[in-house]
């Protein structure tokens, strides 16, 4: 085994890359269970995203717009188990669970025309001086836009839980929907919102797999990553920075077992492509050995009763 | 009297199957503290929540100030000056006092000074509230107090209050009426919702009585007795449940000696080294607000929760190591409070139920095939002798209305004849024609010699049917006491944890 052959500032680099698509997925994930609802559907939505993103960016060659897209892509499949759930009162698991299966499909089929093609570059973000410092810049500044803004989405989103009145309201559903209508809270409509943004960032999460990642389109690429997300959720205890933590924590361990496995580690493969998976679960199972607990209303259906 | 605050004329509200109020008028003065009563089902709730914009009516008018009145939503109500208290709790256990506070206000002030605001009016209503704690980790009475500070932030004109002291102590009772005659003297009118009669002729000036759906009159209440307003609130006269002669013997039935449990979920209570003795023909009752211990003193008498096997004694045999099913056919039989999930499974028959307590000891099962026509024979003699009104015994529990569950829950157990019976707020939910139908049963069955516990948070029902009184206190239950006589402080008192009492007053 040559470990020389592993440079750390490019390990540190494509970290950042590697943990933006699960980020993004499991930030919005948390946004629709402090909502009090329990959608499965990442992996289906992230799938969607990614191949609805790399079909408009490949025709109009903007991969902006290949973003814009596939976070409407995935919003709109949300929808759609946001109207079974909300509306036809479904019970959210076998919902969730035939939005993963339904988006894989169609994902599929609408991507068959796209294997092997290679996706426009999506440009990285000149930050120029920063750039230039030695080993920091390298790792830190150096990456395309989407990477700062899963950072500042998750810093956003912690501002909107604790700062602000929507975000007040919002956990109030997801606590106790049934006070939350009596005091006159439009409990279906948020949950709407809430999923429908879940879905977004889901969306935007799978185009960078097949943006930036990857970079191309392959049936199933998402491969288990939607899941990561579920867990990642959970184990975080519902909080934007433990996410943060999370998925660095998989993307870097993802990252070092890819490159062990490159440098020829004596480990077999199999252990250390589960490693990430492993590693991430110990810890944040650890770190959520604490009080915190899931939003009470958590995947109950909600009926206004009159 | 200038013109009145909220009038309401000819308030109708039809749901499929049921009007629920049926030409509904009456006024409310300015500083007024009107009751609303009612049994169960009479429309009480649907009324006021007509007033608070969750329910728009089908017909009829409402004046607040002599301006129409149509609220579309409860924030249009909160912003005409209509405040409301739930009679279940809406908080969120999760967030503080003043995230909770700030959910029920339009308009709420950045939460530092908020929680300024609320530390103000709390101390001004002698109603003491830290805004920063949890709510989850609050009593009873101080959840009732978040919602009541939340109501008087906003300056109601009308302050409606959902059957407000069912969890409260009677001294907790007594300062939430200081608090009430309060608002009242600065001009607040109060809607007061209840069918605790006492509290309404001490508290109301008016009292408005719904049945079925219809008002029957508007009286005041301080001229007249309780039993004239029951009767105005059921229809027709009620009896009070009448005690055989004393039958109870020295012969014990049941002996708890020294009981530890720990409790079995996280928020639980533990039950701390509980001791009774109970006399054939005896009913016991327990006291308590709600969260002292009560389901778990059940749990531990039905045999839901093993101890050791010499701390339960039935009939002078050791029982604490037995399961339901043994403790069952040993005679010792239980009724929990919650009625659909533990006391009846919601989407299993009548019949169903009625098999599976009844199995042990009615012999519905040979050699593991079940005898369907006798559980069904069984579930039908219930039905009968308890008045269950539901087309017949193929129904799910679910469809019963509470009332009637609740009368079918009971009996179910009074019909397997039991040495000793246990049962947690028997009436709980009940309205109160069934309720005497269900305390007449305990007490007919006591009369034929069996021992009942009674736990339950109605004092009222506790001291009509108990031979002695108890009461439960973080896990702790107080020495029994004859029920003769108790005094409502002293009741107060024991359920407030003055432990030993007995010594100061023997």
């Amino acid at each position: 085994m040559d470990l020389s052959s592993i440079n750390p500032v490019l390990l540190l680099a494509s970290l950042m890359v590697a943990a933006t698509p699960l980020l993004f997925a499991a930030l919005g994930e948390l946004i629709v269970e402090r909502a009090g609802v329990l959608n499965l559907g990442v992996e289906g939505m992230m799938i969607t995203g990614a191949v609805a993103g790399f079909i408009i960016a490949v025709e109009s060659g903007s991969p902006a717009l290949g973003f814009l897209c596939a976070a409407i892509a995935g919003a709109l499949l949300s929808l759609l188990f946001a109207l079974l759930t909300q509306v036809f009162l479904a019970n959210q698991v076998a919902s969730g669970l035939a939005l993963t299966l339904f988006g894989l499909g169609l994902s599929a089929l609408l991507g068959r025309d796209y294997v092997g093609i290679k996706p426009p570059s999506t440009p990285k973000l000149d930050l120029g001086m920063l750039a230039d410092i030695p080993f920091v810049g390298r790792v830190l500044f150096t990456h395309d836009l989407m990477v700062y803004l899963a950072l500042v989405l998750a810093i956003a989103i912690w501002f909107f839980l604790h700062r602000t009145r929507a975000g007040l309201i919002l956990r109030a559903v997801g606590e106790n929907h049934d006070a939350a209508h009596a005091l006159g809270y439009k409990v279906v409509l948020i949950r709407f919102a809430a999923i429908a943004f879940g879905g977004a960032c889901a969306g935007v999460g799978g185009a960078y797999l097949s943006l930036v990642r990857v970079p191309q389109w392959t049936e199933g690429m998402t491969a288990g990553i939607g899941w990561i997300a579920l867990a990642l959720v959970v184990f975080a205890s519902w909080k934007p920075g433990r996410v943060i933590l999370g998925a660095y924590l998989f993307g870097g361990v993802n990252v070092l077992q890819l490159n062990l496995q490159a440098a020829g580690a004596a480990i077999p493969v199999e252990y250390l492509a589960m490693s990430p998976y492993l590693v991430t679960i110990l810890v944040l199972v650890i770190m959520s050995a604490d009080r915190s607990r899931a939003p009470a209303s958590l995947g109950r259906p909600f009926h206004a009763s009159n | 009297m200038g013109t009145p605050l909220l009038t309401l004329s000819g308030l109708t509200k039809a749901y499929p199957g049921v009007v629920a109020n049926d030409d509904v008028s009456f006024d409310i003065q300015q500083g007024e503290v009107h009751a609303l009563l009612g049994e169960n089902g009479a429309g009480k709730s649907t009324l006021v929540k007509m007033i608070y914009g969750l329910v728009s009516p089908d017909s009829g008018k409402m004046t607040l100030n002599g301006a129409p009145f149509v609220p579309a939503s409860p924030n249009a109500a909160r912003a005409a000056g209509v405040a409301m208290v739930f009679q279940h709790f809406s908080l969120f256990d999760a967030l503080s006092v003043a995230e909770n506070v700030a959910l029920g206000m339009d308009n709420p002030p950045p939460q530092g000074e908020l929680a300024t605001k609320i530390r103000t009016v709390s101390d001004a209503y002698g109603l003491p509230l830290d805004p920063h704690r949890t709510v989850g980790d609050l009593s009873a009475g101080e959840r009732q107090r978040v919602e009541i500070i939340r109501c008087l932030l906003q300056d109601p004109k009308l302050l409606i209050m959902d059957e407000p002291t069912s969890v409260l102590t009677p001294q907790e009772v007594e300062i939430l009426f200081k608090t009430l005659r309060k608002l009242s003297a600065e001009g607040t009118a109060i809607l007061y919702i209840s069918h605790k009669l006492e509290e309404i002729r001490s508290l109301c000036d008016n009292a408005t009585i719904l049945r079925l759906g219809k008002k029957v009159a508007t009286c005041i209440p301080a001229q007249k007795t309780a039993a004239e307003l029951a009767e105005m609130m059921v229809g027709t006269s009620l009896k009070p449940p009448k005690r055989a002669a004393d039958v109870s013997s020295s012969e014990v039935a049941l002996h708890v000696s020294g009981l530890n449990l720990p409790p079995a979920q996280a928020f639980g209570t533990s039950l701390r080294d509980i001791t009774l003795t109970l006399h054939k023909g005896e009913v016991l009752g327990i006291g308590g607000v709600a969260g002292n211990g009560q389901d778990e003193l059940l749990a531990a008498l039905s045999g839901e929760r093993l101890c050791a096997a010499e701390q339960v004694r039935l009939n002078g045999k050791p029982v604490g190591n037995l399961g339901p099913t043994a403790r069952r056919r040993l005679g010792l039989l239980a009724a929990p409070e919650e009625r659909l999930g533990h006391a009846a499974v919601p989407d299993m028959s009548l019949t169903e139920n009625a098999l599976l307590t009844g199995v042990t000891r009615q012999a519905f099962a040979k050699g593991g095939w079940i005898n369907w026509a006798a559980a069904k024979g069984y579930a039908e003699r219930i039905i009968h002798q308890f008045d269950v009104r539901t087309p017949g015994p193929h129904v799910a529990a679910r469809a019963l209305s509470g009332g009637n569950l609740q009368k079918f829950v009971i009996g179910r157990e009074v019909l397997q004849a039991p040495h000793v019976l246990v049962v947690n707020q028997p009436t709980w939910g009940v309205d109160a024609s069934a309720a005497a139908a269900i305390r007449q049963a305990l007490l007919d069955l006591a009369a034929e010699g069996a021992a009942i516990v009674c736990i339950s948070q109605d004092l009222d029902e506790l001291m009509e049917i108990s031979d002695r009184f108890a009461a439960l206190n973080e896990g702790r239950l107080t020495q029994a006491r004859p029920a003769a006589g108790l005094t409502i402080e002293e009741i107060g008192l024991m359920m407030g944890g003055a432990h030993g009492m007995e010594a100061a007053h023997v």
